[in-house]
């Protein structure tokens, strides 16, 4: 059986036109995705059952004795930490906010540990921005800033940017300039017309240096900031000046760099300066493909998209003090959930320690070093192949995941249904 | 179930009843003649209104979660914790989807239309509206600065524009066709802007062509809704003529059950000047317009004075606040089919122009004679938070109070608008027409049980603790804010200004017939239109039925 416009659930690119071949609920082939696509659709190693550590030892058991020691382990908890979510559905994501609003729990997504300083910068400034289909139809001057999409979001230019031809790019790759800036060569720059390179760290000071060119201050910027010649920088002014529609996508170079998000404010306070010139946006290149509608969600729901802390009762936002490796670094939880994430392989070491001695649950479909911590690990099917659901692109639009094969195991969404029904059943509700 | 509404002064101007002492009869979901053992619910002495309709409020969708994640600031006004009912509340003017659905069922509102959703991101809006308790609710899709739109008005291919209409409301389960500063985001695509006469850059057309034929589609159609519109060259000085000009286009089309355009936020649209500092009010001339024709409806889009955030899928006119304030600022193109933007915004009374905006508002109520042409609404949240609605009926019922309001504001309001001469106060059937009655007829909705409380009518009921000769303008919004009862669908959601139950909405939608050759013709184009341009496929376009839980098919015939 072919399946066509199918949603790859990988990166926040979420192509929606891949093909894939199914034979006896199997997928054989996958066709159109990038190699992470179909390595992702194609399955890998998996979870088969639950498990409940005993005696150090991971030992299997049921959904239902999973489920039930999850709920007895948050309710004997004083201040569970709820996380994760960005590779699992919107549906899911509704489940564990209602969770942790019920038990009193901090709830936080991987965008804390990723764009979550852009989101601190669009609380600051604002994101003039746009849908992706605008940038393939207008842009004629793409800029990658601190970004490889090559190699992380290897559609992304063949799909809506330096490649296709839209309505008013009739030429495509041709009609348009495409410019990397990073502190080092990366793949995406042999598919550029431009580099400019950046010092390490240096991202601050020629951000306000094109801010000032922009000014018509000039005068004040020196010979050469952050690596980067004065002449360079006025040429680049010129070129985001001349442009009918330009845009920057930034990555994880601006965010977790010295500065981090005071260099997207400064970013974003350019792009929005240009605008007294030309069309201009900016976007985020948001990672996980569900990221974006974990943001999303919680926002809606609480108000706020990250971070959430509900032991107050209402919701309580203040990152850097309830944010996950914050709340782990002070040795604050007391119990942990993660949901579709893998905080052992990515948290800082000091974060990890703490996950390692609090009593730790883990809903994936897949065994990862957090696995390796979890005193119960409950398999989940995967969202995007095994469930259908929603999930938001890199720029918010929505789309439904579509479900390929018949799974196996249980929803994310199903797990956390029956883990709130058990703990309501415990508490008495 | 049965309730007993008894001995209320009711107030049902769809079925012409002004103030009468009778009692309300409701089983299951709908009011009836007559019931055998019910709940009785003493009503005596106070007010009986069907349940409050809101034709124009943004409450879910794309723009409004981007003014939430942009306002933290506002978010942490007005917590609640959870209850055992209800869920956490957040946000004062961009309040969460649960402070939402409560806050309006507690003064009395049971209906809400968010009027402004990007085909493109309406799986979005119908998400949030999921999440949105208690409200029975419905959308407008935004189809005016879109490319398979403005192609046909070029070619003057009405039917299979209509085609194209009928296949994107059915699509993204929407109730009618909204129209935003037509042309305005497709030129705001290259940063620039159109007023009505100009050329949409590129595609040849004027606003008035797109309006005119937008209209011209909708009557084809028979939608329910005529064509909702905010109108070119929103907020700007001298802007009247481009409101006038607009009504004008399609002056000379009836519709026997309702007006053929319903203009929102006229507030905004309302104003005189050459600049700010001649910026006056123009409702005289609105008015007189409004006051003799029938074609056309409106709503006052009033400003309260104060913080909140404004956001329209008015693209260029935000850019254009954010320039004025330099504060933080959104925007959000779609591509093929609109815009966006969002920028928190303070009314100040010690501004001259924030002074005679908030009387703008008022005028056109106290202005135009006819109550069933003009619904109260404040363009939530862009002239204030729906939560001042009371505060606002306040205002039209007291002189007393709207001269204790003018004597601390900047005194041009005595010069540059007229308020300050205008002796009007309503009564609380101006109110239950403005809150209920019209917006429902003007909706259409008043043929599918909403807006009043005859035999047969959807049992929405909203039940305040005030004596209808109550003039205390404090009286009178405390008991509007916090409904003595509140009734939807037959169940009592709100008891004594406290929510006590929370059924889930539904959401009307309208399923227009309409085939033939120009549909397959149509569906040629559109074909195109995402194998060469739109970013995501068309087979993932449509919204699915999962994201209608409790739907309400309305189906419409040529």
């Amino acid at each position: 059986m072919t399946i066509t416009d199918v949603l790859c659930p990988f990166c926040g690119a979420l192509c929606d036109d891949v093909v894939v071949e199914v034979e006896n609920n199997k997928i054989v082939e996958v066709k159109e995705a990038c190699e992470m696509g179909v390595s992702k659709m194609m399955g890998h190693e998996r979870i088969t059952t639950p498990m409940i550590r005993e005696s150090g030892e991971l030992k299997e058991t049921t959904y239902e004795d999973a489920v039930d020691k999850t709920a007895e382990i948050l309710v004997n908890s004083i201040r569970p930490l709820i996380y994760g979510w960005s590779s699992t559905t919107c549906e899911a994501h509704k489940k564990g906010i209602e969770l942790a609003e019920e038990m009193g729990a901090v709830i936080d997504n991987t965008a804390s540990v990723c764009h979550g300083p852009s989101i601190l910068a669009i609380q600051n400034v604002g994101l003039p921005s746009c849908t992706l289909g605008q940038i393939k139809n207008r842009a004629d001057l793409i800029i990658y800033w601190g970004s490889n999409q090559a190699e992380a979001h290897p559609r992304h230019m063949s799909r809506y940017t330096s490649f296709p031809r839209g309505f008013f790019s009739e030429e495509g790759r041709k009609g348009k300039k495409v410019v990397v800036v990073d502190v080092r060569k990366t793949t995406t720059v042999e598919v550029a017309d431009e580099f400019i390179q950046v010092a390490p760290g240096e991202d601050y000071p020629v951000l306000s240096a094109l801010r000032a060119i922009l000014a018509g201050e000039e005068d004040i910027v020196p010979s050469c900031v952050g690596g980067v010649s004065k002449e360079r920088l006025i040429e680049l002014v010129e070129k985001m000046k001349d442009a009918r529609f330009g845009v920057i996508f930034f990555g994880l170079g601006l965010t977790h760099t010295r500065g981090r998000h005071n260099n997207v404010v400064n970013a974003i306070s350019l792009v929005r300066e240009l605008n007294a010139h030309t069309k201009f946006v900016i976007m985020p290149m948001r990672g996980h493909y569900n990221v974006t509608g974990f943001n999303q969600v919680c926002t809606w729901e609480t108000g706020f998209p990250f971070a959430v802390d509900f032991s107050r009762g209402q919701p309580w936002y203040n990152p850097g003090e309830t944010s996950a490796v914050d709340i782990l670094n002070r040795k604050e939880c007391d119990s942990a959930l993660i949901v579709a994430s893998d905080p052992a392989a990515h948290f800082p070491r000091k974060s990890v320690e703490h996950l390692a001695k609090i009593p730790l649950i883990q809903i994936d479909p897949y065994p990862n070093p957090t696995m390796e911590l979890a005193d119960v690990v409950i398999p989940s099917a995967i969202a995007g192949v095994e469930v259908e659901g929603t999930a938001y692109r890199m720029d918010k639009v929505p789309i439904r995941l579509r479900k390929v094969i018949e799974p196996n195991h249980l929803s994310d969404e199903e797990i956390l249904g029956r883990i709130l029904d058990k703990v309501r059943e415990r508490r008495g509700e | 179930m049965e309730l007993l509404i008894k001995n209320g002064v009711v107030y049902d101007p769809l079925n012409e009843i002004c103030g009468e002492k009778m009692d309300i009869c409701v089983k299951d979901d709908k009011i009836v003649s007559k019931v055998k053992s019910p709940k009785v619910i003493d009503a005596d002495g106070k007010l009986v209104m069907p349940g409050g309709v809101d034709i124009h409020a943004h409450i879910a969708g794309g723009k409004i979660n981007a003014g939430r994640l942009l306002r933290p600031e506002d978010g942490r006004k007005g917590t609640e914790p959870r209850g055992k009912l209800t869920r956490a509340c957040t946000g004062y003017s961009v309040p969460n989807t649960y402070a939402t659905g409560y806050r309006y069922a507690k003064m009395g509102y049971t209906f809400v239309m968010e009027p402004a959703t990007p085909p493109l991101l309406a799986r979005h809006t119908h998400e949030e509206l999921i999440d949105t308790p208690i409200l029975d609710n419905a959308i407008l899709a935004l189809l005016d600065n879109n490319w398979m739109t403005m192609e046909y008005v070029k070619s003057g291919e009405t039917k299979k524009l209509a085609a194209y209409v009928a296949w994107m409301i059915k699509a993204v389960k929407a109730y009618g066709v909204k129209i935003v500063n037509p042309g305005g985001d497709e030129a705001w695509g290259w940063g620039k802007n159109v007023n009505i006469d100009d050329s949409v850059p590129n595609f040849d057309v004027t606003p008035r062509d797109i309006i005119g034929s937008l209209a011209e589609a909708n009557e084809m159609l028979n939608l329910p809704h005529s064509i909702h519109i905010h109108c070119n060259d929103l907020g700007h000085p001298g802007n009247y003529e481009t409101t006038l000009k607009s009504f004008d286009v399609i002056k000379g089309r009836s519709n026997k059950n309702r007006q053929v355009m319903h203009a929102t936020h006229v507030q905004f649209h309302s104003y005189g000047g050459s600049s700010w500092k001649d910026f006056e009010s123009k409702v005289d001339e609105i008015a007189k317009y409004v006051n003799v024709k029938k074609h056309v409806t409106i709503d006052m889009g009033q400003v309260m004075l104060g913080d909140t955030t404004t956001m329209t899928a008015d693209g260029p006119l935000e850019y254009g606040l954010h320039t004025i304030t330099g504060r933080k600022w959104t925007n959000l193109d779609v591509e093929l089919e609109t815009g966006g933007g969002i920028t928190p915004f303070l009314y100040s009374s010690k501004v001259a122009v924030n002074t005679i905006q908030w009387a703008i508002g008022l005028e056109l109520a106290l202005l135009i004679k006819d109550p069933w042409k003009i619904v109260l609404t404040t363009d939530h949240p862009n002239g204030a938070p729906f939560i001042t609605y009371p505060i606002v009926i306040s205002l039209l019922m007291s002189r007393q109070k709207r001269e204790e309001v003018m004597a601390n504001v900047h005194k041009a309001i005595n010069k540059r608008a007229i308020l300050p001469s205008i002796e009007r106060e309503l009564d609380w059937n101006d109110i239950a027409i403005m809150t209920r009655a019209a917006p429902a007829r003007i909706l259409g909705l008043d043929r599918y049980g909403k807006g009043h409380l005859g035999v047969g009518a959807d049992a929405d009921v909203a039940i305040y603790d005030v004596s209808p000769e109550e003039k205390e303008a404090k009286k009178i919004q405390s008991a509007l804010l916090r409904a003595k009862y509140t009734i939807k669908g037959g169940e009592i959601v709100v008891k004594d200004g406290e929510i006590v139950a929370v059924p889930e909405g539904r959401t009307y939608w309208v399923n227009p017939e309409f085939d033939g050759k120009p549909t397959k013709d149509m569906l040629g184009d559109l074909t195109g239109k995402f194998e060469k341009y739109y970013s995501v496929n068309l087979a993932n376009y449509p919204v699915q039925d999962a994201y209608l839980p409790h739907p309400i098919e309305i189906k419409t015939k040529v």
